[in-house]
């Protein structure tokens, strides 16, 4: 009886094993097909066109909102970026404060949720379509999204919840809800309500599986291709060990490398630049020309500035209300203060480390291009420009930074790993707040959403790129739709806290402690 | 009564020692002495969302376990000693912070311990007494 039930394991062993790579082909193919066909709708919704044109509603939403932000702030982002270092620098903080949360802290939290694969892969994406054009879209952009964070991130430590064991919870779900009660205006909870769902999608979207799938996909690139879900399966263990597990050292461990990363990776950049620095007048006269006549791309200028728009607004996130839950727990008098520091993040996300990306393509001459009329040449779909080495995504800023120092791409692999990690972790603890504002407080409920958290972690490894970025984006823009629509009625608020924080200022109220 | 002692206090032996030795130098010259307690703490370090969530309450905890497990039995030690004695506790770079709380207080001496072992951690990340050796702005006396 024995030796029967041992050779049928042994032959179940065999088949299993026979059979394993077109089972782990057929998983990763019945993943993709489901996930595609479940969420096409919603991506389609999101990034409808206006009618008659190819521009999608909600790149515009964004930019008339950041352009809208700017002028009613009289270019806040301008006018107290010096201030904004101040703060940070900590010339502001009461020494009596120490051991609460400083600016930095807040602005280095939140910059490790948003510093991420938007800055390596998304921007390769945009560039890839759009041409080098479109990173001069992409940095301005940029430069107005500044104001929406400071919006965004003022109302976000305002209302803040503070509870009785001094914990502080933040958000647009709570400024929604406060602060529409505040001004007496109905809907505030409905917008709650709804920030909050698309928040959950967007925790899984962008801020889980895009980061799984670009994550496996640098893993494919330094070790050969294998399927998926064996990444996802790895690193959704270590993301439950964090965030179900407790297990506070690898989260501590990763907060503290990903700025080293960002530091290494800048630094990098710099130095291929600089290696081909005669080339860099070159790089920015095919940026400024191609974001005016789009050098060819598919979809010409419109076609480099959506990209450039759509890959600021994924990168840094401005608009979208996810910063106004990071920078929330900062410990300051004066709740535009963290307004101020925050419109430091898309700078450094993307007006300096996206840039860099997009340089270090542009300038090691990724893109294909006719040398008889200077346009780029298309791949065989005409979808995006052909690549030296036919790749996207994080394989084509690789291939870029190898090309100038060759095994870069292992460091690479390494910060992009550490990046898709410490940004999971940053959006399950967003998405969590959203969760949680639904569903109330409590380990079970807690625990259920950390459960779904680890799963999309396998699915986003799995799933093909194409489907999984258009999921992410769909859903953290609607994010936006819903905390942008809060931030107009909201605005009024802003402002008066900026003139009487500008008129305590020059009077001397406020004063620096260093 | 003339002037007042500051000493660094952190609960450790070689702690103590500086205490006994500020005790000693107070008694004989009739001056006061803070003790001051700094707990190590820079805001430049890098937090987890979670870790900032309950930054507020962790401090409040951390100041609570350096009143009841540090100052708090050295006060009771003490409370015969006859001497004027004051405490505080603060967040901050320990070395920069004490030198700090001796100036703002007016002192007329800064004592603090040093436990005379690690001489390679402290080569790599300086140690208190070394780093108040440069930076003290009032007489300072390590104790070994």
């Amino acid at each position: 009886m024995q030796t029967y039930i041992r050779t049928a394991l042994a032959a179940l062993g065999v088949t299993l094993l026979g059979a394993a790579p077109a089972l782990a082909q057929s998983i990763d193919e019945q993943v993709n097909a489901l996930f595609a066909s479940s969420t096409g709708w919603f991506v389609n919704f999101i990034f409808s066109s206006f009618p008659g044109t190819n521009f999608p509603w909600i790149v515009g939403w964004l930019v008339v909102a950041a352009t809208i932000f700017t002028f009613y702030f009289g270019f806040v982002q301008f006018r107290f970026f010096g201030h904004a270092i101040a703060l940070v620098k900590g010339d502001y903080s009461d020494p009596d404060d120490a051991g609460e949360v400083s600016h930095f802290q807040a602005l280095a939290t939140a910059l490790s949720g948003t510093v991420g694969l938007g800055n390596i892969a998304g921007v390769a994406v945009a560039v890839g379509i759009g041409g080098p054009g479109a990173t001069f879209w992409m940095i301005l952009a940029g430069l107005m999204g500044m104001a929406s964070k400071f919006t965004e991130c003022t109302l976000g430590v305002k209302y803040r919840n503070e509870y009785p064991d001094g914990t502080v919870s933040g958000g647009p779900m709570y400024y929604l809800t406060k602060g529409f009660a505040e001004r007496g205006t109905p809907g505030g909870k409905v917008l709650a309500v709804l920030f909050s769902i698309f928040c959950i999608l967007g925790a899984l979207g962008g801020g889980n599986m895009f980061q799984a799938n670009q994550a496996h996909a640098q893993l494919t690139n330094v070790l050969g291709d294998y399927p998926g879900w064996i990444t996802g399966i790895i690193f959704a263990t270590i993301v439950f060990a964090v965030i179900i597990g407790g297990l506070k050292s690898i989260a501590q461990v990763t907060e503290k490398v990903v700025p080293i990363m960002g530091v290494l990776y800048v630094g990098t950049a710099l130095i291929i630049l600089l290696l081909n620095y005669d080339k860099i007048g070159w790089a920015f006269g095919q940026i400024f020309e191609g974001a005016f006549s789009g050098l060819g791309v598919a979809g010409g200028l419109v076609g480099a500035l959506i990209q450039g728009f759509k890959r600021a607004a994924f990168s840094n996130e401005a608009g979208v209300g996810s910063a106004a839950i990071a920078h929330s727990a900062v410990r300051t008098k004066e709740p535009i203060t963290e307004g101020f520091v925050s419109l430091l993040e898309p700078f450094i996300d993307t007006v300096v480390i996206c840039t860099m990306t997009a340089l270090v393509i542009v300038i090691t001459g990724q893109l294909m291009m006719d040398p008889e009329t200077g346009k780029f040449i298309l791949n065989e779909a005409g979808t995006a420009i052909k690549t030296v080495g036919d790749v996207s995504g994080v394989a084509l800023t690789s291939a870029a930074f190898s090309s100038s120092i060759s095994g870069f791409k292992y460091v690479l692999a390494i910060a992009v790993i550490l990046f898709a990690f410490s940004t999971m972790i940053s959006w399950s603890y967003y998405g969590l707040k959203a969760w949680t504002y639904l569903f109330g407080e409590g380990k079970t409920k807690e625990l259920v959403f950390k459960v779904i958290f680890c799963i999309f972690v396998v699915i986003g490894a799995a799933a093909s790129l194409g489907p999984v970025i258009d999921f992410s984006d769909a859903a953290i823009f609607a994010m936006a739709v819903v905390n942008i629509i809060g931030l107009y009625f909201l605005m009024p608020i802003v402002m008066r806290e900026l003139t009487s924080y500008t008129q305590r200022l020059k009077t001397g109220e406020i004063k620096k402690y260093a | 009564m003339s002037g007042k002692i500051v000493v660094g206090y952190d609960g450790s032996a070689a702690g103590r020692r500086a205490l006994d030795f500020a005790l000693a130098r107070a008694k004989a010259q009739d001056s006061s002495v803070l003790i001051a307690h700094v707990l190590e703490w820079s805001p430049y370090s890098f937090l987890t969302p979670d870790e900032l969530e309950e930054r507020h309450v962790r401090r409040k905890e951390e100041m609570a376990r350096a009143e009841t497990a540090v100052i708090g039995p050295v006060l009771e030690k003490l409370k015969d000693s006859g001497v004027e004695i004051t405490t505080v506790i603060k967040y901050g770079h320990i070395a920069e912070k004490l030198a700090e709380i001796a100036k703002d207080s007016g002192a007329i001496q800064l004592v603090v311990g040093r436990d005379g072992h690690g001489s390679l951690a402290a080569r790599v990340f300086g140690s208190v007494a070394g780093t108040l050796v440069q930076i003290a702005t009032v007489p300072t006396t390590i104790v070994p």
